[in-house]
């Protein structure tokens, strides 16, 4: 093996390991389970073990005798200080510092290290107190101070000893224990050894123990008190020099002693502070604790008081190269600097905020106390989600509340980095802002469906063009009807639910006019309105025929409030034909808003009652858009018979099922559509009838709605009303249908006819799906075709390769 | 599934390779460098606008026996290279382009990283991550 020089300290702590893992007392060979067992306890990955013992030559000899235990231990503790394993370095690596084990191993064990290092750092202690980095001598090379064992723990010692706790009362190990931290148990090992750290308190907090650690180390210059500390019970207040915390005022290896007094001095002071309070702090903490990166209250005043050192406004940014500058000065390895940067800086924004640099900091004191570093950021320090809507208070007030690193706490101190954020870096900030809630939130769905729920209600009546948008109660449409009548093209009905309708139908009607629908007359206004469903006169005439008026059928829309939302999208399966067939009846012009319910293409559903089925008239998409264009002559004289329930009642339905069907028709849809609309129940059935429109497709449905319409109409014959039902349901229909009986919509013949809007729009839903089915259907084939037309030409395409 | 991703820098050294373990991996580092001519013509030809997204991806670079190459640059020059195996279904085109997406952004995660130097070798955890989450599972 090569030659390997060892320090006295080095010798001694080396020899005692051997001894301990000398389980079989032969004073040569160290078993191999102990030994790996120790080498498990240093932390370190695995391939870096498997390396040092190569290196060591025990892989070599099958054993690993005296010598190449020492030299194991000695690469461990290079490996430890993030240098490269190297044979050569094993003698001319200076200050090494000693190799730090975490796991509890023995007692004794650890009490060992913990002795070596102590004595060491106590040795540095007196000595820091003179120079500034009392530590660099190295590890205990140059025991200035002749510590007893002056194990010279070189700058680094800072962290690592956390150990040397300087602890007064060799506690138990018990609590170094503590689950939590299944990282290093260093701590405990650490406490072990009793040494009177000037800090003092031991254990307790495990937990807290890479705070605690780091925590420890102010303590110490404070000489003491700190029993409580209890993280690091060895750790023996770094000399005050040592403070650099994490070292990282300890700029220069140990190498350097005394390097920045002055600020040693500082950060001492800072930590003396904090320490105190701190120790108080994780004694508290320790008891209860949980979260192995839970940060203090004192370790949050800390790091807030280092991030105003870099950045005075505690809302800023440290942007990337000081804080690389920062983290640098604590001598870890880049590369878990890197990892430490991957995870806290958790905006991405290449810039750390309060909150993100607490918790890198709370890394790097981690990881310098011999905590590994997680693969992800852990609960509580991620930082709370920038809150777009905070408005920044002080975010040092909250920081200072309670923070144990709470997200909660985080939170506070995030908003006033937002406002800053965006102040600074606008659009990284608001990307990221956004980027972040809207991860987190996953807005995009939600709004996504919000945005759809909103379009539900309001296209049903732009598809479906309901006459009769609102509900009907059979009063009400007989009024409405009888509004229809009287007032003829006009849609507005005064009264019920059609009044409400029609006032809007009305507009509609004015503004679509034909505007889908050439055909259209102004008569369709309603159902332009309607069938303009497609256009953006869609949530207008929406609210028109909310009459069960489904949106868009295919939206799942729950129609805001009749019912029967028949075809809901209309507009969409069926927009060509549909279309045109509500162009159709829109031409027809039922002015009664109850008529609006059909929009134009939807052949003429037919009546609620019947049409359901019937009226899937997807024939009617043709057939509709002429039927429509047929129709709306006939729909005009119509109108007055949608908006007349009465009418249809009276009408022997005669016309109703005619009109129906000839709805489905297409032209009859229109027809009856519009007729049914005009009831209340009109709006289902023009939903179904729209629903068959929609189907487009279906086929001539007109042979089932007839036995519908024939009920409807047997119901509308039972309605008392008579009104001019009759006549004009008669002429519309008979223009209009032709051939299906008018369904009677008998007002009172809502619940059927809800029913049988219900229906219908079932019908529609389902010719549409089909219909959405196919075209997907479609699709992939046009893709895969498209696909295979790519490879060729790839393939085609003369390459270089090889 | 990708079997092996490479990121190679702009002055065409490998900043990153990583290939299926089973598979033969020095195999995989010839015909990325292979690889390299053809994104460099596809470069030199693509050379009108600075580059959106579409031509950031350069698409499948060569077909061989059992496996495709695919290519994306970035702006900087930087390209990112995909091998995947033929045998696996065949990936769409989409699919390709979104892996090389989520390349693409771990890799500006990595940049951003203060601590990682520009031409060092990513040795990021989170790129490896998601690196070995786009090897594993098809696409």
């Amino acid at each position: 093996m090569e030659s390997l020089t060892l320090t006295d300290v080095e010798q001694k702590y080396y020899s005692d390991l051997f001894i301990y893992c000398d389980t079989d007392n032969t004073k040569k060979v160290a078993s191999n389970g102990r030994v790996l067992d120790l080498f498990r306890a240093a932390q370190l990955p695995s391939e870096v073990v498997l390396q040092i013992t190569e290196l060591c030559g025990a892989t070599r000899l099958g054993h690993f005798g005296r010598s190449q235990f020492y030299i194991a231990l000695k690469l461990i503790a290079i490996a430890q200080s993030g240098l490269p394993l190297r044979v050569e370095s094993l003698n001319s690596v200076k200050d090494l510092p000693l190799p730090r084990f975490v796991v509890g191993k023995n007692e004794a064990e650890a009490r060992h290290a913990a002795l070596y290092q102590d004595s060491d750092a106590q040795g540095l202690y007196p000595a820091s107190a003179a120079a500034a980095m009392p530590r660099p001598p190295g590890r205990g090379f140059q025991s200035k101070k002749g510590p007893p064992s002056s194990t010279s723990l070189p700058a680094h010692e800072v962290i690592q000893p956390l150990a040397p706790s300087i602890d007064p009362q060799p506690e138990p190990t018990s609590p170094v224990v503590s689950p939590h931290q299944s990282p290093p148990t260093s701590p405990p090992s650490w406490r072990k050894h009793q040494r009177q750290p000037s800090g003092g308190a031991t254990d307790r907090q495990v937990v807290v123990a890479p705070a605690g650690a780091v925590w420890t180390h102010f303590r110490e210059p404070q000489a003491g008190p700190a029993p409580g500390e209890g993280m690091w019970p060895s750790h023996s207040p770094p000399p005050p020099g040592q403070e650099s915390w994490v070292s990282f005022t300890a700029d220069t290896p140990p190498s350097i002693p005394g390097m920045h007094p002055s600020s040693v001095q500082e950060s001492t002071t800072i930590r003396t502070v904090a320490s105190a309070s701190m120790t108080n702090e994780i004694q508290r903490q320790s008891s209860g604790y949980d979260d192995p990166w839970k940060i203090t209250d004192e370790q949050r005043q800390y790091y807030i008081n280092q991030f105003k050192t870099i950045q005075p406004d505690l809302s800023g940014f440290i942007p990337g190269s000081a804080a690389k500058e920062f983290f640098t000065k604590s001598k870890l390895p880049i590369l878990e600097l890197s990892h430490i940067w991957e995870l806290s800086d958790f905006d991405k924004d290449g810039a750390l905020t309060l909150d993100e640099f607490c918790a890198a900091f709370h890394l790097v004191v981690a990881r310098k106390n011999g905590y590994d570093l997680p693969e992800k950021l852990p609960e509580s320090l991620m930082p709370k989600l920038i809150d777009l809507d905070d408005s920044a208070g002080g975010s040092e007030q909250t920081a200072d509340v309670g923070y144990s690193g709470s997200p909660v706490e985080v939170t506070p101190s995030k908003s006033p980095s937002m406002p800053s954020l965006n102040q600074a870096w606008p659009e990284m900030n608001q990307s990221n802002e956004q980027w972040e809630t809207f991860s987190e939130r996953s807005s995009s769905s939600q709004t996504l469906t919000q945005f759809d729920s909103n379009i539900a209600p309001a296209d049903p009546d732009t598809a479906i063009v309901h006459p009769v948008p609102i509900r009907m109660t059979p009063s009400k449409i007989h009024m409405q009807e009888m509004e229809l009548k009287r007032t003829g093209s006009d849609h507005n009905h005064p009264t019920s639910p059609l009044l409400t309708k029609p006032p809007e139908l009305s507009e509609e009607t004015n503004i679509p006019a034909s505007m889908k629908f050439v055909a259209a007359n102004p008569v369709g206004d309603g159902y332009s309105s309607s069938d303009s469903f497609t256009s953006d006169q869609e949530p207008t005439t929406r609210q028109r025929s909310q009459s069960g008026t489904s949106p868009e059928a295919l939206k799942v829309v729950a129609p805001p409030p009749p019912p029967p939302r028949p075809h809901p999208s209309h507009s969409r399966s069926s927009s060509l034909d549909m279309n045109r067939t509500f162009a159709a009846t829109a031409v027809a012009g039922q002015p009664q808003s109850s008529t609006i319910a059909y929009p134009p293409a939807v052949p003429p559903r037919p009546l609620p009652t019947q049409t359901s089925a019937p009226h899937t008239g997807h024939r009617g998409e043709a057939e509709a858009a002429a039927a429509t264009t047929t129709t709306s002559p006939h729909l005009i004289p119509q109108q007055p018979n949608f908006a007349d329930f009465s009418q249809f009642q009276a009408f022997a339905a005669s016309e109703q099922p005619s009109s129906l069907p000839e709805a489905e028709k297409s032209s009859e849809g229109a027809g009856p559509l519009r007729t049914v609309k005009s009831d209340g129940q009109a709006d289902e059935r023009a939903s179904s009838t729209v629903n068959s429109v929609k189907a487009s497709g279906s086929g001539p449905l007109a042979p089932p709605p007839k036995p519908v319409r024939r009920r409807l109409k047997s119901e509308d014959e039972l309605r008392p009303e008579d009104e001019q039902h009759g006549p004009q349901k008669s002429n519309v229909i008979a223009a209009v249908l032709a051939t299906q009986p008018s369904i009677p919509r008998s007002v009172g013949k809502d619940k059927k006819a809800i029913q049988a809007s219900i229906r219908r729009n079932k019908e529609t839903n389902t010719v549409l799906a089909r219909l959405n089915s196919e075209l997907q259907q479609q699709l992939k084939d046009l893709l895969e075709e498209r696909i295979s037309l790519e490879v060729q030409l790839e393939q085609l395409r003369p390459f270089s390769h090889l | 599934m990708a079997v092996c991703i490479a990121v190679i820098a702009k002055e065409n050294y490998p900043l990153y390779i990583r290939s299926l373990p089973t598979q033969n991996e020095l195999k995989f580092h010839y015909t990325v460098h292979t690889s390299l001519d053809v994104v460099e013509e596809k470069i030199s030809a693509v050379g009108k606008s600075v580059g959106d997204q579409r031509e950031l991806y350069l698409g499948l670079l060569y077909p061989t026996e059992d496996y495709k190459v695919y290519g994306y640059v970035t702006n900087s020059k930087v390209k990112f290279v995909i091998v995947v195996d033929s045998s696996n279904t065949s990936l769409r085109d989409n699919e390709i382009r979104s892996m090389f997406r989520k390349l693409h952004n771990s890799f500006t995660d990595v940049m951003c990283n203060p601590f990682h130097n520009p031409g060092d070798t990513i040795q990021s955890k989170t790129f490896d991550g998601i690196v070995s989450g786009m090897m594993v599972p098809p696409g």
